[in-house]
């Protein structure tokens, strides 16, 4: 299983040609209890990059960039409900879409997890 | 979230305390302040409203103004302020502004007039943080002959806030218990000698408590031993502050909002209406009899979204802007989200259709009363 990072704290776990996008467990502990989430139109076509969805805590909204191109062919409809989960399990039950890869090498320019551990420590 | 200052932060006497119980730590108005605890936010909030929270205030500004008696101090305050500080009876606390010349708000302030016949002639003003160092040079510059200003640096404050927080000072055996809202004055608690004030900022009965500094620690401890109380943070006290409907400085108040405006009229006495004599006056009483320009509303947005401090406002029916957001986000207890914002007289009314322009999107939002969850002030304690 490939999972890779971005800079910004998102992940991307790649199924065969579909990679489950979300935040990471870093990001869910530096936003705090996450109270609202807004998710693309499935079928949306994203470049890299670019902003997908957007997530809110109490205290603050953060914007959810698409850590690779693609489009859009699920989105995880309870979260809306129970953004909660975001802060649960997010690189579980918290993931917020999937995207058809346009590029398998859009993956390269990401963190491995090896790579996105040493990353988090340059920041503390 | 806030940026690292460049200047070297400063600590309340509870920072060691925040620390040992997991605080995260953020500058605020020059502090380091806890933002939150382990439980996080949402928890906070919600046992703030069904219990007791405990907050750390310690970087609020306070001082008193001292003088030869209690008359010359008021009327000296009264030149700075709206409020009718002649008026105050011994241990009554009156919510005011620093005025500019042009009626805007320099802050906004609690002014305590003392309980007893016997103490020194003062009265106790708590400011805010962020604007402490300026609102001291505008007092002290403007005080006559015979006043001084004492800055209490050597003080924190607590506040208990929460339906149970007078059950905590009760088992604490504090005669404070018997204070009506907005009445204050000297006891103890716990072994120290405390100013305490039936007031707050979370729209919840409670205690603001003023203690010396080395007995802080020990007060928030043995505060904190009781089951009923837990520690809250900076944004727990945000999003309580915003349900009750209450400005923040800086955000929905500043320099160029005046009094009428942000809809505290209810702060400026009779008397002080009429007679005027406070910087600003002028535009305060013009505004009292024509209206103002615009006025701080309560908004509900009608989605899940909520609307942060800048966002738009849009009149539906054009799509022309209407003013902005002054403070937004999400209501626990409301469950959804909520703003404050300034509009024109026109758009007032509770339940005016309004748009908020939230990443490029309108999203549908109406004028509410506020405050958004009923406030639990005890005005008259059994």
């Amino acid at each position: 299983m490939t999972i890779r990072y971005t800079k910004d704290h998102e992940y991307v776990r790649v199924e065969g040609d579909t990679g489950v996008v979300g935040i990471t467990d870093y990001a869910q502990e530096k936003l705090g209890d996450v109270v609202y989430v807004e998710l693309p139109e499935v079928g949306a076509k994203i470049e890299q990059g670019k902003q997908v969805a957007v997530v809110e805590s109490v205290k603050a909204a953060a914007e959810v960039y698409a850590p690779v191109a693609g489009e859009v062919v699920a989105v995880n409809g309870a979260l809306p409900d129970s953004p909660g989960t975001v802060n649960e399990a997010p690189m579980g039950a918290g993931w917020f879409l999937k995207i058809k890869l346009a590029n398998r090498n859009d993956l390269d320019g990401l963190m491995t997890e090896e790579q996105y551990k040493v990353y988090l420590e340059s920041l503390s | 979230m806030a940026d690292t200052a460049s200047s070297p932060l400063l600590a309340t006497p509870l920072n060691a305390a925040h620390r040992t119980l997991g605080a995260k730590m953020v500058p605020f108005a020059g502090y380091d302040m806890p933002v939150q605890y382990p439980a996080g936010v949402l928890a906070e909030h919600n046992w703030t409203r069904s219990h007791a929270g405990l907050f750390d205030v310690s970087h609020m500004g306070q001082a008193t103004i001292e003088g030869p008696d209690f008359a010359t101090i008021a009327r000296a305050l009264e030149a700075l302020v709206p409020a009718d500080i002649l008026g105050l009876v011994h241990g009554q606390q009156r919510y005011s502004q620093l005025t500019n010349a042009e009626g805007g708000i320099l802050d906004d302030l609690m002014i305590t007039r003392p309980a007893t016949l016997e103490e020194a002639q003062y009265v106790y003003l708590v400011v805010n943080a962020g604007c402490k160092e300026a609102d001291y040079a505008h007092i002290a510059a403007n005080l006559p002959q015979g006043l001084r200003l004492v800055r209490g640096e050597d003080r924190a404050l607590l506040a208990v806030q929460g339906p149970r927080a007078v059950d905590v000072l009760r088992r604490l055996g504090c005669g404070a218990v018997d204070l009506a809202f907005m009445r204050a004055g000297w006891f103890d608690l716990a072994g120290h000698r405390c100013h305490i004030s039936r007031s707050g900022y979370t729209g919840e009965d409670g205690f603001e408590i003023s203690v010396k500094a080395d007995a802080a620690e020990a007060l928030w401890t043995r505060l904190l031993a009781d089951a009923d109380v837990k520690p809250i943070g900076l944004g727990a006290r945000d999003s309580l502050r915003l349900e009750a409907g209450l400005c923040l400085y800086g955000h929905d108040i500043d320099t160029t909002t005046s009094p009428i405006e942000a809809g505290l009229q209810w702060s400026i006495q009779k008397r002080r209406r009429e007679e005027g004599g406070f910087p600003g006056a002028a535009r305060v009483q013009r505004e009292l009899r024509e209206g103002p320009y615009r006025v701080r509303v309560g908004l509900l947005p009608e989605g899940k979204a909520p609307a942060r401090e800048g966002t738009a406002i849009l009149d539906p029916a054009t799509g022309l802007p209407l003013g902005t957001v002054t403070s937004g986000g999400f209501g626990p207890t409301l469950n959804g989200p909520l703003a404050m914002g300034y509009v024109p007289p026109t758009h007032t009314a509770v339940g005016t259709p309004v748009h908020l322009l939230v990443r490029g999107k309108p999203h549908p939002a109406r004028v509410a009363a506020m405050p958004f969850v009923p406030n639990r002030y005890v005005r008259s304690p059994k």
